[in-house]
């Protein structure tokens, strides 16, 4: 299976590259339009900025060869950043334009409590998913972050609750994310790393 | 369903091996940080910190190397730091496999570097390492390993730190540390207090009852100790347990 990491100048590859050969998965990055087109599924981590991801898949002219990919049916997973660049706009940068697989927006999680919301947190699911086949309930995943999506319609399979109820896991179609960190969440988080694959593996 | 607290070993190093001491004098080797690092990951640790104590400019490549070494065994997050003093020694560091990087002396001579840190890698990465001693009625900054007084109240200066855009507080007791004689609560509780971000207490480790005391008392987000795990003197998954037991939300890892 051909699995591709985009490669955008920041976020957190080699964790990923890391957590995936854990599983037995060699992936390769993907930096250029073409690159993107080539793959059974993509990946896209994130660690940082809002804008500055949005700014780096523009200079690179990778912004429409992902959503190209996506409208194709190649599977997406989006990491922390990686599922809050699949939102339409954000907090973090008003003015900056995302993906916009889902129309809602990601918002600056209410001061109600610490932030950013970093550590070990729990999930509430909001419905059965491919995602989370095979999960505990009650295991733990690494979060870091200040923003999130408070609402992704239907395609918000789980929920974290820090300050606000926000989106933790997202499934619809071909497209996956998750606002924790599976690459840094232990067995819990191989486990989704390794569902995400075997439903690319289906597909491909 | 909350937030857990975490537990964080921690891994003092030359930049290759690790060292322990009390108060970075009588230093020895214990042990090799990538093995450590193994061993913690499996027994449950949430989180690792590694720190270069020599922080000397002719070591760097090989801590960047221990590093990669250590990021290589995690399926955790991995904080690193010691002698960061500008964006692309953090650029490094988070490049060689690092989730964190800490900054202290040089964030305290040149604060706006925290800013740049933030505005680069998102303060989320930025980890703000405090090392403070009791005097007389307050608590004072020190830098250089320690060594060196600043004048700066460590509570006024946290709360500048996380105004700049440190994301995270590590605050070590110097009068704690190595001490085994518990974790200063009071420092932990005050600095708690005084900002919005989570902080790692440090400094005092001992027994599980230290741990609830400074997560209970101390208000503290994290706790960290190094040489009680290194040396076996207590279990991660049996500490974990009794936190457990005692009502404090953790991440049990069976």
């Amino acid at each position: 299976m051909n699995i591709a990491l985009v490669e955008y100048g920041a976020g957190n590859l080699p964790s990923v590259e890391r957590a995936l050969a854990r599983l037995g998965v060699q992936s390769r990055r993907a930096s250029s339009p073409e690159a993107l087109a080539d793959c059974d599924a993509l990946i896209l981590p994130g660690v940082g900025h809002f804008g500055a991801l949005m700014r780096s898949l523009g200079e690179r002219a990778l912004v429409k060869p992902l959503q190209d990919a996506v409208s194709r049916g190649t599977p997406l997973l989006g990491i922390c950043l990686g599922l809050q660049a699949m939102f339409a706009t954000s907090d973090e940068a008003p003015g900056d334009v995302g993906l916009a697989l889902f129309p809602q927006k990601v918002s600056a999680l209410p001061p109600a409590d610490r932030l950013p919301h970093m550590g070990w947190n729990q999930l509430r699911r909001a419905r059965p998913s491919k995602l989370l086949e095979g999960v505990p309930q009650d295991a733990y995943f690494y979060f870091a972050h200040s923003y999130a999506a408070l609402d992704a319609g239907e395609a918000g399979v789980a929920f974290c609750d820090h300050c606000a109820p926000f989106v933790a896991a997202i499934e619809q179609g071909n497209i996956f994310a998750t606002q924790f960190h599976p690459e840094k969440s232990g067995p819990a988080g191989a486990q989704i790393l390794s569902n995400f694959l075997r439903h690319a593996g289906g597909k491909g | 369903m909350s937030l857990a607290r975490r537990i964080i070993p921690c891994l003092d190093t030359d930049g290759e091996r690790v060292v322990k001491g009390v108060n970075f004098v009588n230093l020895r080797d214990a042990g090799d940080p990538a093995a450590l690092a193994a061993r913690y990951n499996i027994e449950g640790a949430d989180e690792l910190v590694v720190l270069d104590i020599a922080a000397s400019r002719d070591h760097r490549p090989t801590f960047l190397e221990t590093i990669r070494r250590v990021a290589a065994e995690l399926a955790i997050p991995l904080t690193a730091g010691g002698g960061v003093a500008n964006v692309d020694e953090g650029r490094a560091i988070l490049r060689a496999g690092a989730d964190k990087l800490t900054v202290n002396t040089a964030a305290i001579r040149n604060p706006p570097l925290l800013t740049a840190l933030a505005a680069e890698f998102g303060s989320q990465a930025v980890v703000l390492a405090i090392d403070a001693k009791r005097v007389g009625d307050r608590w004072e900054a020190f830098v250089r390993g320690g060594s060196e007084p600043t004048g700066i109240d460590a509570v006024a200066w946290a709360r500048q730190g996380v105004e700049c855009g440190a994301g995270e507080i590590l605050i070590t007791s110097m009068d704690k540390d190595g001490t085994r004689s518990g974790f200063d609560c009071p420092l932990t509780a005050a600095i708690s207090r005084a900002v919005s971000v989570p902080v790692i207490a440090s400094g005092g480790a001992d027994t599980p009852d230290t741990f609830l005391e400074v997560f209970r008392e101390g208000r503290a987000d994290a706790a960290l100790a190094a040489s009680i795990f290194h040396d076996s003197i207590q279990g991660l998954g049996a500490l974990k347990r009794y936190l457990g037991e005692n009502g404090v939300s953790v991440r049990q890892t069976g």
